[in-house]
């Protein structure tokens, strides 16, 4: 979206590919015997030190039990540090990770699936963050959860399309386009704090820069309604957009994800309303604008209801205002809706565009005062 | 003007003792870029002029931010600014749909409006400012008139008949208050009236000598008014075409015409207490002191008329086009002999000793909005006229203009509405439109 957004994201990228490289090499600052030793059964999840200093951290995980293991290590708002799966049971698997100071928990989840057994460590050492409130560290772990919900949800619809272009299917893609798009809109401040798997997956013509291929939806979508054909190039990008999808599936839980970027998050998804939807630039092909409008509110929505504990206490009178602007800009799209889907947007008038404009604005002018109203 | 001031003189602030300048503004007003336009000496000549009384105030009031240093105009008064003001060179006009249906909440905005508009019209920004404030959320203001004077911002608000009643609707309990004067501007003929550029429940008129400025209050209100109000329609006005100073040469239009030279003058108190300004016997006591506004949006077919003879259309006027004399007479300002012109003559139509004296107070903009796609200016007049009654003041006058006018060959009417502006706002604790809502 932003430049400034995006060079954020890339240093985290970045910082977290370094952690990863260190991770793999044998240069270590830490002796074998100081390593963390957790150790797993099917029901338990032993953690040898609950305190360490900051640095390099081993930890040196066996799995007693007799289901497949994992373990993660868990910054607050449940980012992943590290992590490792599928450790058999009866092995022994090292794990190391880069830490900074501050709080983290460390996770065994036999049978790889839900919350996992956690244990809180506390990481020693100097420029540890300022603890939040714990109810915002809670938003932003069940924002995350939503957000991976939603991915893991859109993968099968992702996979509808792709199937049908890759079958040369045109009106069995054309179906299935907008409903491929809708998870991958209503959390897309997340894709898009990746940097590089949005401009593989979502961008349009005009926003292609000099010498980039244009790959992803739009240019599926151009083919299935404007030239009509799916040509066997399609079918390849079709293949590439399923993987570069479940890539952004899998990413999810290692966003870097905080109060303030949920609430701007959620500010920015109505710009993406403000400047794409609302002039039918974004499915300009399609005219599926509206699906992805209902998208972007929705996970405007969700940000918005998982920060208001925080924010109706901070400022009522600005939680009320949303409450109210969130339904109105509700019921206004409920008035285009037809059957699972929306009218088409080109069938969509220019007074009511200037209603829906009118809408969204009286939407996002409050919504940008969210991050506001939950760092006080 | 310079009475309905009293309490601001008795008590000395920057804002009044500005606005008390009126009467030396008969002399000349001291616009910011009079001011830069003068050598030196001039400047030590402006300053005195201007009156000691404000010069006074400004000098040791060291808490005001640099920004504010250009002429301020009062934003209290008996009559709101911005109507007899001396006419500042650049204007932002905007129509709002209310959006909302809560009366209550309707109130609170205008409340907020009034705030801010007190604070832009004295060089200050919106709320905590434009760079201060959480850096996690956006600036309470816009930024961009961040170091600009004043430049003698007026904002000026209005109330459409929409408003009072809207498809048979009374909206916010006010339909008992609509004035018998706000009525709904009848169809003249030729008028080719685009809706989206027309009507609107709430005006908000910005002049100032900065065009930034301007659009920066603009911008700032409808920012304050999201969810609240929409804007319908907005209009940029670069260049006035009135004067209300008599003894300044009228600017010209852009078919490089002086029209309008006999406008009411800010200092003519009696002409606009029977002309401009409603009154209590009116009937709407909630309007004493205010007044009906038209705006119209008046497109020119520029092109055409630039192949017109220069003969012709001084015919049209009924003015030479060199000195804009009235048709035989060597002077501006000079009495126009109505029967030297063409009976179809522009003056000669919109006199008063045409429309039974009829009198308007006019305050137009010409504009430019680029070009129209088929390669001509989209460009004209943005007519606003003040009056006490459009019943007795631009009705009559435009169904004269309208039926005859030589001019009407080149121009068409594509935008319209009428406001109700009230009364001045008389202090800190007072508000735009607070008389309307609240009773007297």
């Amino acid at each position: 979206m932003s430049a400034a957004r995006l060079s954020v994201v890339t240093a985290v990228a970045v910082v977290a590919a370094l952690a990863a490289v260190s991770g793999c090499s044998e240069k270590t600052d830490a002796k074998a015997s100081d390593a963390i030793q957790v150790t797993a059964t099917d029901d338990s999840c032993k953690v040898s030190k609950t305190s360490f200093p900051a640095g390099h951290v081993k930890f040196a995980f066996e799995n007693k039990g007799s289901k497949v293991n994992e373990l993660y290590v868990y910054a607050p708002g449940d980012k992943i540090v590290t992590e490792r799966e599928n450790i058999g049971p009866g092995t022994k698997a090292d794990i190391s990770a880069e830490l900074k100071a501050g709080d983290y928990e460390v996770t065994c989840k036999p049978g790889m699936k839900g919350d996992g057994l956690r244990t809180k460590v506390s990481v020693t050492g100097a420029g540890a963050p300022k603890k939040n409130d714990p109810r915002l560290d809670t938003a932003v772990a069940e924002y995350r959860k939503w957000a991976q919900s939603e991915a893991d949800a859109t993968i099968p619809k992702v996979k509808v399309f792709t199937d049908a272009v890759i079958k040369g299917d045109i009106e069995g893609a054309k179906a299935a386009f907008a409903p491929s798009r809708t998870g991958w809109e209503s959390t897309e401040p997340i894709a898009e704090s990746f940097g590089d798997i949005d401009p593989k997956t979502d961008t349009r013509e005009d926003g292609l820069e000099p010498g980039q291929k244009w790959t992803g939806w739009h240019k599926l979508e151009k083919s299935l309604w404007a030239t009509k054909a799916i040509s066997a190039e399609d079918k390849t990008l079709a293949a590439q957009l399923l993987t570069d999808l479940t890539g952004w599936q899998k990413r999810v839980g290692t966003a870097e994800i905080t109060p303030t970027s949920m609430a701007n998050g959620a500010k920015e998804l109505l710009d993406e309303v403000a400047t794409g939807k609302i002039t039918g630039e974004e499915d300009r092909y399609s005219h599926t604008d509206l699906s992805d409008f209902k998208g972007n509110v929705d996970g405007a929505q969700k940000a918005y209801e998982l920060l208001k504990p925080v924010a109706s206490q901070n400022n009522p009178e600005l939680a009320k205002e949303l409450d109210k602007q969130f339904t109105a800009i509700n019921t206004l799209l409920a008035k285009y809706r037809t059957g699972d889907t929306f009218v088409s947007y080109d069938t969509v008038n220019a007074a009511q565009r200037k209603e829906l404009s009118d809408g969204v604005n009286a939407l996002a002018e409050p919504l940008s005062k969210l991050a506001a109203a939950v760092a006080k | 003007m310079s009475d309905e001031n009293t309490t601001e003189a008795a008590a000395p602030q920057q804002d009044g003792a500005d606005r008390d300048t009126t009467a030396e503004r008969a002399r000349g007003p001291v616009s910011r870029r009079a001011v830069i336009g003068w050598t030196g000496a001039g400047i030590a000549l402006g300053a005195a002029a201007a009156g000691g009384a404000a010069a006074a105030v400004r000098t040791g009031n060291d808490v005001q931010p640099a920004g504010s240093a250009g002429n301020v105009i009062a934003f209290h008064g008996t009559n709101q600014a911005g109507i007899t003001t001396p006419v500042q060179d650049r204007l932002h006009f905007a129509a709002f749909d209310v959006k909302t249906d809560d009366r209550a909440e309707l109130v609170a905005l205008l409340k907020e409006w009034t705030a801010a508009a007190a604070a832009m019209t004295a060089g200050k920004p919106v709320g905590a400012g434009a760079v201060r404030g959480l850096p996690e959320a956006p600036p309470d203001d816009t930024g961009e008139a961040l170091g600009l004077p004043s430049s003698r911002l007026t904002i000026t608000v209005g109330f459409g008949p929409t408003l009072f009643e809207k498809d048979g609707k009374d909206r916010f309990g006010l339909k008992a208050q609509r004035p018998t004067a706000l009525v709904d501007l009848p169809a003249f003929p030729h008028d080719n009236l685009d809706a989206t550029r027309s009507g609107g429940d709430i005006c908000v008129q910005a002049c100032a000598d900065d065009p930034q400025v301007a659009v920066h209050a603009i911008r700032n209100l409808a920012r304050i008014g999201f969810g609240k109000v929409a804007v319908r329609w907005s209009q940029l006005g670069f260049g006035k075409t009135s004067s209300t100073t008599p003894d300044e040469q009228t600017p010209r239009n852009l078919m490089g015409f002086k029209d309008g030279t006999h406008n009411v003058a800010g200092s003519d108190r009696a002409t606009q207490d029977e002309h401009v300004w409603a009154a209590a016997k009116d009937g709407a006591a909630w309007m004493t002191g205010g007044s009906y506004l038209v705006a119209r949006r008046i497109r020119m077919h520029i092109e055409t008329w630039d192949r017109t003879p220069l003969k012709e259309q001084e015919d049209i006027f009924g003015r030479n086009k060199g000195e804009g004399a009235p048709a035989g007479k060597q002077r501006e300002h000079d009495t126009p002999n109505l029967k030297a012109m063409l009976p179809t003559a522009h003056v000669r139509l919109a006199h008063p000793d045409s429309n039974s004296g009829v009198t308007i107070l006019r305050r137009g903009y010409s504009f430019t909005d680029g070009t129209d796609g088929l390669g001509r200016l989209d460009a004209g007049l943005f007519f606003l006229a003040y009056q006490r009654d459009v019943r007795s003041g631009f009705i009559p006058v435009q169904k004269r203009l309208a039926a005859t006018d030589a001019l009407n060959e080149y121009i068409q009417h594509v935008g319209s509405a009428h406001f109700a502006c009230p009364p001045g706002v008389r202090d800190s604790a007072d508000w735009w439109g607070r008389g309307l809502f609240e009773g007297k």
